[in-house]
């Protein structure tokens, strides 16, 4: 009765043939393409470089400023203005600025190819069906599938460095923003766009005048849960060459520093909060013209 | 705005019928050899919106379609903007077919030659009532200064100035359709479509709403094609009027014609309800008179209501009235008792 117990499994040598098939074929597939590969993701590695410089080489004063400014364009609150600076001054007096400011760098890179590549295939996935069915499945194995595995085949194209850090980050982070482009645009009240379709609006002015504003609000909640899981993905990141305060904390599980992995995934948390109380205010405000109702 | 030119652009519906379902076109055979609406659905899965609809649209006049819901109104206006495909049939606009028109052609003709009112208003929640009033002139590319110019007026003329930088959802549902209704006349074509454009407002500001509109055509002289389940209203506004039962027209004619002689059993229990009096008018009542009339009795033109007409009776002391032509002249004379008899639908 041992077959029943026993799963028939594949033949092993037929198993290991497979793999090693699979294996080499993406290898070579690697030497022959990663070259016009990297040379493709050129201008992605340049935009992070020099938004890290800039980040870097700011004055700190000049670095809190605008981001109490824009808190302040966000929200209009002066509770989230304080709150923001005040995380940066503490992250900052705790030595870990330059980490810090290498990290927002990072997940603002990864927040807008995720939005410039997201938002229009959220879009046509919201146009047709068969979009949808096709490219539903595949957002659901990039947010399953354990994020070292995907590691693998980004590192043995790009090597270790920025670029396959943001291909990694933008493949973990991308899923809200186009499932809630999609959704958002489906729920676009139908008597509205019959409305425009009734005055001969075309598909584009369609899109700019009825569809993308009202399912802007929906938009930004997928935005702002791109910018929280490209930010939790900075320390996984982290593991192929992507600087920042992911290294930190990185070394602390090597050599079981408990503090130092406390500060920097401390640090994490605080500027996750600053994202996503600016980013949420910002979209409240989107909808102002919903609050006032009539009595 | 210039003195507007006489519209052109009458509606003529010619064989239209639409069956819903995936094999519409094949159905239609069926349709036209009398399938019952029951019928169609049990054997075949199909549902009949429309079946046959010839109506002549006069240029410049409202044509009222009226009909409980599930008659199949709203599915008629949408196909002449071509909402909704028909599966058989023509609609001529202007002597122009709409269904035949490519996307291209159909954009241009939604884009000047018609414009819509809808029931729940549909307004762009995020624009202010100029934002939203200046739509439809946006999407043709007109410059802005002459798109705020009309929508500025039109605005007033709704009896919204002062709330061009409000948004619909501060506005009560009556000034929200106001929006909606100087957005279609912001448009400027010659074809107002209204489906149900008043049924969500309360009587009062219903009534109101009416007033307003009556006024607006009196200047604009529109084709107007006005969808109401309410007789009271199809009575007030239509210069013609078709009642839709179950996807088919029961009755076509004017407010006297449904009234006096009202087609069947079903358009009379609607007819019982009606406040005569108000739709009524005198010379269907009026005895036809040769010379002149009763020495010394009040006159009233013909057209006037016999409300109106009894109103003026009782004022004075006699018991009749002389109706006169349209140039004075009269024509005919009416009894108390003829009025009184022409007030109750029982015989």
């Amino acid at each position: 009765m041992d077959w029943l117990t026993t799963f028939p499994a594949m033949n092993k040598d037929t198993l290991t043939a497979l793999k090693r098939g699979i294996d080499d074929g993406f290898r070579a597939f690697t030497r022959a393409w990663g070259d016009p590969i990297e040379a493709f993701f050129e201008p992605l590695r340049l935009f992070l470089i020099h938004s890290e410089r800039l980040l870097l080489n700011s004055p700190w004063p000049v670095v809190l400023l605008v981001v109490g400014l824009l808190a302040w364009l966000g929200s209009r609150r002066w509770s989230i203005v304080i709150g923001s600076v005040l995380t940066l001054v503490i992250i900052g007096y705790f030595d870990m600025w330059d980490d810090t400011m290498r990290t927002v760098a990072m997940t603002f890179v990864c927040t807008v190819v995720a939005i410039v590549v997201g938002i229009p295939v959220g879009i046509l996935m919201s146009r047709s069906n068969r979009v949808q069915a096709v490219v539903n499945p595949i957002l659901d194995v990039m947010q399953t599938m354990p994020s070292f595995v995907y590691l693998i085949p980004v590192v043995m194209l790009l090597g270790i460095g920025r670029v396959p850090g943001v291909i990694a980050v933008v493949i973990y982070a991308i899923p809200p923003v186009i499932r809630l482009t999609n959704l958002g645009i489906r729920l676009v009240d139908k008597d509205v766009l019959e409305a425009a379709d009734a005055f001969g609006s075309s598909s584009w002015q369609k899109l700019k005048n009825v569809q993308m504003p009202l399912a802007l609000p929906t938009i930004m909640a997928g935005i702002n849960q791109t910018i929280m899981m490209a930010l939790a993905m900075v320390v996984i990141a982290s593991m192929i060459g992507v600087q920042g305060l992911g290294q930190p904390v990185l070394r602390a599980i090597n050599n079981q520093y408990f503090t130092l992995g406390m500060f920097n995934g401390l640090a994490i948390v605080g500027i996750a909060i600053i994202f996503d109380r600016i980013s949420q205010a910002f979209g409240r405000r989107l909808q102002k013209h919903q609050e006032v109702t009539h009595g | 705005m210039a003195e507007p030119q006489e519209n052109q652009f009458g509606i003529e519906i010619r064989g239209l019928s639409k069956i819903f379902g995936p094999r519409a076109t094949d159905m239609a055979a069926l349709v036209a050899q009398g399938i019952s609406k029951a019928e169609l659905n049990e054997r075949h899965g199909h549902v009949l919106g429309l079946r046959d609809i010839n109506i002549d649209m006069p240029a410049g006049r409202i044509q009222v379609i009226m009909g409980l819901s599930g008659s199949g109104k709203s599915t008629l206006i949408r196909h002449i903007n071509r909402l909704i495909d028909p599966t058989v049939g023509e609609i001529l606009v202007g002597g122009e077919d709409v269904v035949k028109m490519d996307a291209g052609a159909l954009r241009t003709f939604r884009r000047h030659k018609t414009a819509m009112v809808f029931q729940k208003f549909a307004l762009l929640p995020h624009r202010t009532v100029l934002e939203n009033t200046v739509y439809g002139l946006e999407v043709q590319g007109v410059p802005r200064a002459r798109q705020v110019d009309e929508a500025m007026r039109w605005i007033a003329r709704v009896g919204l100035g002062g709330f061009e930088k409000h948004y619909p959802n501060q506005l009560s549902g009556g000034m929200q359709q106001r929006v909606g209704l100087a957005r279609a006349l912001t448009n400027d074509a010659p074809i107002l479509l209204m489906d149900e454009a008043f049924s969500a407002l309360d009587p009062l500001i219903r009534t109101d709403m009416q007033t307003v509109l009556l006024d607006i055509q009196k200047e604009i002289r529109k084709t107007i094609v006005f969808i109401t389940h309410d007789l009271d209203e199809a009575l007030r506004l239509g210069d013609r009027i078709a009642i839709l039962r179950d996807g088919e027209i029961v009755q076509q004619g004017t407010s006297q014609d449904i009234v006096l002689r009202p087609a069947d059993d079903y358009v009379e229990s609607f007819v019982r309800e009606v406040n005569r009096g108000k739709v009524i008018e005198v010379d269907a009542v009026m005895t036809p008179l040769a010379g002149d009339g009763a020495p010394g009795s009040p006159q009233v033109p013909v057209g006037t209501t016999v409300d109106e007409a009894i109103g003026t009776l009782v004022a004075g002391t006699g018991d009749s009235l002389t109706i006169t032509g349209t140039d004075g002249v009269p024509v005919g004379a009416v009894t108390l008792r003829q009025l009184a008899a022409a007030l109750t639908s029982a015989r």
